[in-house]
């Protein structure tokens, strides 16, 4: 190392100096996207601190920066995962079969508005919305449609929904019930994520901590009856679109994580039952190392969390397995064919750091929901990563880099200071400490001013976004537009009447009942739920009854 | 000393993507409007009465729900309804909007329609000079 650090001194002086005189640089200084000033060079005295046994090791190995599966790619494949959703569930399950002809590998399902929300298609509120941005959903019939020849025991399916989660759980029971495939074989995930909603994805319905309680009735009933299914994607995706920094997002979400294990073990879950059923959700956006970085050390920071500090004894439950999609906030509407090629920066950052499956955006969403058209190429740019580059072929193949090792140890280290001030709030207990944050509105600050500042460096030209404020154009919109027919509403509050005038009534009306009193009672909201789904309750009259009781939110705010 | 021009950043319906209009609320404010937000999932009704009820000169939608086509001529009714008057105001929608539909939008009395990357900048200024410009026209 001596010689190392002469040989660096040398070359300062000697090389670079010189250079830098006659050269100069484009900048006074270098940052990632997060704010992490970088240097010119990394060399082994940048990471000396660190261990390779111990901080870096094997793939499939303590503390898993590597990979959580000792081969990762070369056994499978990440899953293709593209969100999708639109209309009717008619339509939906028509671009379903689409994609899974094309070969996309699993489902993951957009919502509209009033499903997210848990509101009917028949309340005023959701008036115009109706299978605008995702597919409509109001009762089990819809799903039912949805899932009409997509066999539950061959594919797993990921559901973007967060208060109304459990009802969507409850559905898709009900959904393999009929198919006659058992709950204990179902595979997807539901988003769940509650808390992430306060801080950045605002679809917010009970206040924080009813919010959680129906969470942890989730994973409580879900450890129980769907073991393979994942009952939370603790998410950073939104975080970062809301305008965080990586290592806020990083640190957010591992926050958010420790928060749910400490609400389920207070309820008494065993820790190595529910793990292996929590999953994480993170974004990639365009500084290619720094998310790289983030990627390897969430899994380190997860595997050091569940194993030290709350005590997890099978090595399973210090995995942190992860979805990714690209950063939908880094799409342009100028020069839309650009996103493909930030796109697959993208794709590429999450596949060089590990992720489990992937959801790569169209170029065309700065504009609309993707056409077919431009999902097809997002599809095709994993496809091209996974077939043609070689990239799969080599577990974590930055590994041993200065730079990479040095930015994955920067960014642990920056993200556990944001963790422990958040437990220094909750006065050692971090469930405690992130309800306190989004009391006093930390969290909301936080991003808010992490975006302020990214556009202030946008309007000031400091930051370049290649063809809006540099390299730009006069040019004519000419990509085909998703249309989403506008009798959907229409239709669907039809179908939503029909469902109502034709089910028992009384057995509703009996489920919904217990429900209220299970609520009331501080009882496992789940089962009344099961039983209110399949009695054809609707997802506004299941959330009607938790509102009731629970009461409702109206976030602060904050600018 | 010279009136502040006040602009109502509003969200209407149930999306919750509130980064550009925070944001956007930031800036004006620093560009020295007087700025009023709305929060989260205002219906047509609220965002109108607040329009009215604050007098603002400028009232700015933001939408990343697709519901635009629906949701904006509500607010501009609305805004009728209640005692305003749209003519006097610069009405202007942000979010993602397909180029079809901001001709709709104009149609139906936006001003403008401001799609992702708009430099804020480019906002302000119009205000600045639209404003004024529409007021006068109004009166002639």
């Amino acid at each position: 190392m001596t010689r190392i650090d002469e040989k660096r001194r040398e070359w300062e002086e000697k090389c670079l100096k010189p250079w830098l005189q006659k050269a100069g640089q484009r900048e006074e200084r270098f940052e990632t996207l997060s704010g992490i000033k970088v240097k010119t060079v990394y060399d082994p005295l940048d990471i000396e601190h660190l261990d390779f046994v111990k901080d870096i090791g094997y793939p499939g190995e303590y503390p898993f920066t590597r990979g959580v599966y000792p081969n990762m790619y070369r056994g499978r494949l990440w899953t293709m995962r593209q969100f999708s959703g639109f209309g009717t569930a008619e339509d939906t399950n028509r671009r379903w079969k689409m994609l899974l002809e094309e070969g996309e590998t699993g489902l993951s399902t957009a919502f509209d508005f009033p499903t997210l929300m848990g509101v009917d298609s028949d309340d005023p509120l959701a008036d115009g919305e109706v299978g605008k941005v995702g597919v409509a959903i109001d009762t089990l019939k819809d799903f039912e449609i949805l899932f009409d020849g997509i066999p539950l025991d061959k594919v797993s399916t990921s559901f973007t929904i967060n208060p109304p989660a459990g009802i969507i759980l409850a559905m898709y029971v009900a959904i393999a019930e009929k198919q006659g495939v058992s709950k204990e074989k179902i595979r997807g995930t539901i988003q769940n994520d509650m808390l992430k909603e306060f801080h950045a994805q605002n679809t917010l319905v009970l206040p924080p901590e009813p919010s959680l309680k129906v969470v942890v009735d989730i994973f409580e009933w879900g450890a129980e009856h769907v073991p393979k299914f994942n009952l939370i994607s603790i998410s950073g995706y939104h975080i970062r679109e809301a305008g965080s920094t990586a290592v806020q997002e990083l640190a957010f979400t591992i926050a958010d994580g420790m928060a749910y294990v400490e609400a389920a073990m207070e309820r008494g879950i065993d820790i190595d039952k529910l793990a292996p059923q929590l999953s994480f959700f993170f974004n990639s956006h365009n500084d290619f190392f720094e998310e790289i970085a983030k990627f390897r050390a969430a899994r380190r920071m997860w595997a050091k969390i569940m194993r030290d500090e709350y005590g997890a004894k099978d090595p399973r439950s210090w995995w942190l397995k992860f979805h990714t999609q690209t950063a939908g906030c880094s799409l342009t509407a100028q020069q839309p064919l650009n996103n493909v090629v930030r796109t697959t920066i993208q794709a590429m950052a999450a596949v060089l750091g590990g992720t489990q499956s992937l959801h790569t955006n169209s170029f065309d969403e700065a504009w609309a929901l993707p056409s077919d058209e431009a999902v097809r190429v997002a599809l095709r740019t994993q496809q091209i990563i996974a077939y043609e580059s070689g990239i799969p072929n080599v577990v974590d193949p930055l590994a041993g880099s200065y730079y990479v090792e040095w930015l994955t140890d920067k960014m642990e280290k920056l993200a556990w200071k944001y963790i422990e001030d958040i437990r220094k709030m909750g006065d050692g207990s971090m469930l405690r400490g992130v309800l306190k944050g989004i009391e006093n509105g930390f969290f909301v600050r936080e991003i808010s001013d992490a975006a302020a500042r990214y556009q202030r460096e946008i309007e000031e030209g400091k930051r370049i976004v290649v063809g809006v404020n540099k390299f730009t154009i006069e040019e004519e919109l000419k990509i085909p537009i998703l249309k989403v027919d506008p009798e959907v509403q229409r239709r669907q509050i039809e179908r939503l009447k029909k469902v109502k005038a034709e089910r028992d009534n009384e057995a509703v009306k009996e489920a919904l009942e217990w429900l209220r009193s299970a609520a009331e009672n501080d009882e496992n909201v789940m089962p009344p739920i099961m039983e209110a789904v399949k009695s054809y309750a609707t997802i506004g009259e299941i959330m009607g009854v938790l509102k009731e009781v629970y009461g409702t939110y109206k976030k602060p705010i904050i600018i | 000393m010279e009136k502040k021009i006040r602009v109502l950043v509003a969200k209407v319906g149930l999306d919750g993507h509130d980064r550009g209009a925070k944001v956007l609320a930031r800036f004006l404010r620093d560009s020295g409007f007087e700025v009023i937000y709305t929060g989260l999932h205002r219906t047509p009704q609220e965002v109108a009465m607040a329009a009215v009820d604050e007098d603002v000169d400028v009232v700015g939608i933001s939408l990343h729900s697709g519901a635009h086509l629906a949701l904006v001529p509500k607010v501009i009714n609305y805004i009728r309804e209640y005692g305003g008057n749209p003519d006097e105001m610069l009405v202007l929608v942000g979010g993602v909007i397909p180029t079809d539909d901001i001709v709709e939008l104009k149609k139906m009395g936006v001003d403008e329609v401001f799609i992702p990357g708009t430099p804020i900048s480019e906002i302000v200024e119009f205000i600045k000079i639209k404003l004024p410009e529409k007021r006068k026209k109004n009166e002639s």
